[in-house]
């Protein structure tokens, strides 16, 4: 169980400070032309106070758009390769939302559910997470039907939850452990608070184990060809989400030296799977979109033992075309096969 | 903690390039880094990933059998940027290759069987792996039939191997062009794969069938089998869906919970009907 405290807002400039001292660069949601980002900052009121959620999700800190595998030079009968190093700087990442905290773990499932990925696996080891939990919530959250929470602690190594004057504080992992130890004073004793009374209320949707359990059956339904149709592939929703982690490997080289690059990818994509001989497993959208929804819901669970959807609906959001994961999932579970 | 990086390609230098068609090449591969070529291992129905650096990287299988020591053969198909890249490359030229990868035919399960390979097009080289295989540990097994099926008589690969497989006596080749693809001097059945196995006179008691081809011939094949009575346990294909990682991660291959990169290519007709059909 996590140790619980109370941080005042005004020790949080004093805790900043000392990560910072610490050789750690803070990441956090800043709000800015009318959206909120995750930027550096260094003090607390550069933070965005009174947000529901980023436009990108935090798996970038962890897993960028783009980032070198390898790179090479060249010459006749001859290929110099020298491996990349990802670089990976001491970092915490501060009020991010318990469903983006939780969405680390569904990406580390696929990073070395087997082959361990060094460049995933570097960033992750120097990541720390204080999260912030909700107070507020919207009609695109759902994050109760995923097995998660507004105040839900995975994920988090702190989660801070707002009371008044400051935070509840729940020291949850020995990184959060290590974090306390720089600033101990500024934790003060606190228990008693009813979290549940502070947490936004955020209603659940559907029934997600029962919907786990029929997915095999609606493979063929009709639902994944209705709803897609006015998907038009364009990918935004894999690219805000905290979970989605397949990826493309592409070359940039001119003839004497190149590097090959991993991108983030979509299976929402017609080229994601398509063949060399022109035939593609996936050819409709109906079927891609059905592919992402059982990644999430029926793969990942027989896979990984967890959800590949951490509710936090940022891909709803996010769609130029008004699909609604939440509902489009509300009408699955309601489907009589 | 410094962890290797599972993205990065041995470095092969080409020591033969056989034309096998048109379009179609045979690499022979030798391990440039001395400690590499001594600790590689693979067996067969493994695959791997193939960079022309500068282009980017393909998938194929393996070609050649874990029993030839000291390289290993990729045959490809130029079509599209990277194939291309690899298909201009000269004896001597470096290429990359990431593997082995994926699972395996289950020889030590075949013991004591007969084993059926039916393969059409460019499809022969995941089988020809096996076939070499199977027959350098000729004893292990008892009839081994080869059906082999192209368009037409220049489409056929291997043509040397197909020569020296009808010559042996311990095994029996079949090949087969489409109607209009032979040529005058062509001595092997003209018609499509399905019925030309169908009149064979298999019989599925105590045989393996193992199949590779394009999905049509596939598709149609396999009823041929199910007719014959090979249960869907003892039919064996490998998959080829496009890939990225080769290693569980970047979910191209996907299909159902299954990574054809890490639980096939090989899989059973069996395993195969609890797929939903995305390859």
């Amino acid at each position: 169980m996590a140790n619980t405290f109370k941080l005042s807002q005004e020790s949080l400039g004093s805790l900043f400070a000392a990560l910072r001292k610490d050789g750690r660069r803070i990441l956090a949601p800043v709000a800015a032309d009318g959206r909120v980002d995750l930027k550096e900052v260094e003090a607390p009121a550069q933070v965005a106070a009174d947000y529901i959620q980023s436009v990108l999700s935090a798996k970038e800190v962890v897993f960028p758009k783009v980032e070198r595998l390898l790179s090479y030079t060249t010459a006749p009968g001859k290929v110099d390769l020298k491996d990349a190093e990802p670089n990976a700087v001491p970092t915490v990442l501060f009020g991010v939302r318990p469903c983006e905290a939780k969405g680390f773990g569904a990406l580390d499932a696929v990073f070395n559910w087997d082959y361990r990925d060094k460049f995933f696996n570097a960033r992750i080891e120097k990541l720390a997470v204080i999260g912030v939990g909700c107070t507020k919530a919207d009609e695109s959250c759902f994050c109760t039907s995923v097995g998660g929470g507004p105040v839900d602690t995975a994920g988090s190594d702190i989660l801070l939850t707002p009371i008044e004057g400051g935070y509840l504080v729940e020291v949850c992992t020995e990184k959060g452990a290590a974090i306390q130890a720089l600033a101990p004073d500024l934790f003060k004793p606190g228990s008693g608070v009813d979290k549940a009374a502070i947490a936004a209320k955020v209603a659940p949707a559907f029934d997600q184990p029962a919907l786990t359990a029929k997915l095999p059956g609606l493979f063929e339904n009709g639902v994944w060809a209705d709803q897609s149709l006015r998907c038009i592939g364009c990918g935004a929703c894999a690219f805000v989400c905290p979970t989605c982690v397949c990826f493309d490997i592409q070359e940039e080289a001119d003839p004497k030296k190149g590097e090959r690059l991993r991108c983030w990818d979509s299976c929402g994509f017609h080229m994601f799977t398509l063949h060399a001989s022109g035939h593609n497993p996936r050819e409709v959208q109906g079927a891609r979109w059905r592919q992402r929804v059982y990644h999430k819901f029926s793969y990942y669970p027989e896979r990984y033992d967890r959800l590949g959807c951490v509710g936090c609906g940022k891909c709803t959001r996010a769609c130029p075309v008004d699909m609604n994961l939440k509902e489009h999932l509300i009408e699955a579970a309601g489907v009589t096969a | 903690m410094s962890e290797k990086n599972i993205y990065l390609p041995y470095l092969m230098r080409i020591a033969e390039i056989t034309e096998e068609s048109p379009a179609v090449k045979t690499f022979r591969l030798e391990f440039i880094d001395e400690i590499a070529a001594q600790s590689f291992d693979f067996k067969t129905g493994q695959f791997g990933l193939y960079s022309a650096f500068g282009e980017g990287e393909s998938t194929f299988c393996i070609a050649s059998s874990p029993t030839r020591k000291g390289y290993i053969e990729c045959t490809f198909r130029e079509v599209g940027r990277v194939t291309a890249a690899l298909a201009d490359k000269e004896v001597g030229d470096i290429v990359g290759f990431r593997g082995p990868y994926g699972n395996v035919f289950p020889l030590e399960d075949w013991k004591g069987r007969n084993l059926v390979f039916i393969a059409g097009g460019i499809a022969l080289p995941p089988l020809r792996s096996v076939i070499w295989n199977c027959l350098d540990l000729r004893d292990w097994f008892k009839d081994i039939t080869v059906v082999y099926g192209a368009r037409s008589v220049k489409d056929l690969v291997y043509k040397r191997e197909l020569r020296e497989w009808t010559e042996r006596s311990d095994m029996k080749l079949v090949t087969t062009v489409d109607p209009g693809g032979e040529t005058p001097d062509w001595r092997g059945e003209v018609g499509f794969i399905p019925p030309v196995v169908e009149g064979l006179g298999l019989r599925a008691e105590n045989t393996v069938a193992i199949v590779c081809g394009p999905p049509i011939m596939i598709k149609l094949t396999l009823p041929v089998l199910e007719k014959l009575g090979f249960p869907p346990e003892r039919i064996f294909t490998t998959l080829e869906n496009r890939m990225k990682c080769g290693v569980g991660k970047c979910g191209r291959c996907n299909t159902g919970s299954s990574y054809v990169c890490k639980d096939g290519p090989v899989y059973t007709l069996a395993e195969l009907n609890e797929l939903p059909t995305e390859y």
